[in-house]
């Protein structure tokens, strides 16, 4: 069994078997990371470059530490001091490491699209560490796969994605990661930082209030305010915001149920989450961060396998 | 198609291999038993199944080990090879481990598996354990210890092992 597609840009491009298969696969490898010995010589004859054009801690950190673990060799590269400040062009860039003999991309980039552009024009699989605001898709797999680690299954789970979907790739590949995967999806918000056309262009629902969509669902992925991708303010002040908008113990306790809550990090604590949430038993935020080497593996795996494919 | 062990056969031969089993190891104080994913778990349960009857009261530790991460071909066929659960909850170290295998052929499976088990700790000895050997096939320096079946078979014929709670009846058969 093969995934059906050769580099991994989005989840838009996967079907609902990859997933799964996905997740089969980061099964077996989160068993690995529970040995005393966690790694395996899997890629040993592969070499993974991880391109990071913009800044990355927890998942360039993740990716470097999947790839450590199933044995291949990694190059990191980050454009500030390198030849890309000199005005390198991408292609140039990425062509002279290929030329080192790499064998896998990994790339982030703050362009929407970066690492679709360059699947046209390299032959290595490229795997998406997220593009601007379109896609974060190893985020949705270990978010998903987070989901359906502690419900048993994500088909027939509601979920509400809280906060700037807007400038959000984690919103928009965790839609089409749920959706695929049976989940019935709310995206909840201030209406400035939710797409006008979301509901009928991804079936979602849409709700304004934080309220009511956390007692709807099942799961609450709340999500970072990027201010840095806002050009001109969308909302008062983070306080207003906090006070319309932020998750905390108070407003989880009224609900009368529990819900598992996430957030695929860094926090601004006392913003979209307060810290007696993010720190509560209700929280599976660690549980999505371990889960990410485990999903990161998998995914390399089964990448690097389709590199005969591809040659 | 031939058969190799019909269902009274495959019985008394893993009744055989138990029994070789306890000579060697009596009451498997030091001796853990893995089977090997995806086939060879089929026989080391059986076996697993039988010493317990043989032996009552007798704790056997019994795993199961992949060995998809550890092979030297995981890119080089059509399709990716898809893992199986490794479900070892034992430790190994300084113990007498006997792997499990259905069919031994080429000795590359067993020579991930040797890989796939070191990761767990250091055992004091290693035996085999094929229910099928398909001798003159080797192409690694690795023989069984205990072994179901020595057969000669061409390289484009196939040993098939079917179990009944799998395959609805338990045969060993060759394939051309």
């Amino acid at each position: 069994m093969s995934l059906s597609v050769k580099h991994l840009l989005g989840i838009r491009d996967l079907q609902r078997q990859d997933i799964e298969l996905i997740f089969q696969t980061a099964d077996q490898f989160k068993e690995v990371l529970q040995r005393p010995i966690k790694k395996v010589p899997t890629l040993r004859d592969t070499t993974i470059v991880n391109l990071f054009f913009e800044n990355s801690t927890r998942t360039r950190i993740s990716f470097e530490l999947a790839e450590k673990r199933l044995g291949a060799d990694t190059i990191n590269f980050s454009a500030s001091g390198s030849s890309v400040s000199k005005g390198e062009t991408l292609i140039d860039t990425v062509n002279n490491i290929l030329s080192m003999k790499v064998d896998v991309v990994v790339m982030r980039h703050s362009a929407s699209g970066a690492p679709h552009f360059l699947s046209r024009h390299i032959q290595v699989p490229i795997l998406n560490a997220g593009d601007g605001i379109n896609e974060h898709p190893t985020q949705a797999l270990l978010d998903a796969f987070s989901i359906r680690e502690k419900l048993g299954s994500v088909e027939g789970k509601k979920v509400a994605i809280c906060g700037d979907i807007m400038h959000s790739r984690v919103a928009l590949s965790n839609i089409y990661c749920l959706k695929k995967l049976g989940a019935e999806v709310t995206v909840v918000g201030p209406p400035t930082l939710i797409p006008k056309h979301i509901a009928a262009a991804l079936g979602v629902n849409v709700s304004y209030n934080i309220r009511e969509a956390l007692q709807w669902c099942d799961v609450a992925n709340v999500l970072r305010i990027q201010l840095e991708r806002q050009n001109t303010p969308l909302f008062s002040s983070l306080r207003e915001y906090s006070l319309a908008y932020g998750v905390n113990r108070q407003l989880l306790d009224s609900l009368n149920k529990e819900i598992l809550i996430m957030h695929p990090g860094p926090i601004n604590r006392g913003v979209e989450l307060n810290s007696d949430v993010a720190d509560s038993g209700q929280s599976i935020i660690l549980d999505q961060v371990e889960n990410g080497v485990a999903v990161r593996m998998a995914a390399l795996y089964l990448l690097a396998g389709k590199k005969q494919d591809l040659q | 198609m031939k058969t190799i062990l019909n269902g009274k056969q495959l019985a008394i031969t893993i009744d055989r291999l138990c029994h070789q089993l306890i000579e060697n190891h009596l009451q498997f104080e030091n001796t853990v038993l893995i089977g090997l994913q995806p086939r060879g778990i089929y026989l080391g349960d059986r076996i697993y199944e039988t010493l317990k009857k043989l032996l009552p009261g007798t704790a056997i530790h019994y795993g199961k080990l992949d060995i998809t991460f550890y092979r030297d071909d995981y890119n080089k066929g059509k399709t990716l090879h898809v893992p199986s659960e490794t479900n070892i909850n034992f430790s190994i170290e300084n113990k007498k481990v006997v792997l499990i295998d259905d069919v031994l052929y080429t000795g590359r499976t067993i020579r991930s598996a040797l890989d796939a088990m070191l990761d767990f700790g250091r055992p004091a000895s290693v035996e085999l354990l094929a229910l099928i050997d398909r001798r003159f096939s080797r192409q690694l320096p690795i023989q069984p210890d205990y072994t179901g079946r020595t057969i000669d078979a061409l390289i484009s014929q196939k040993v098939r092992v079917l179990w009944e709670q799998r395959d609805g009846k338990d045969e060993v058969i060759l394939v051309d």
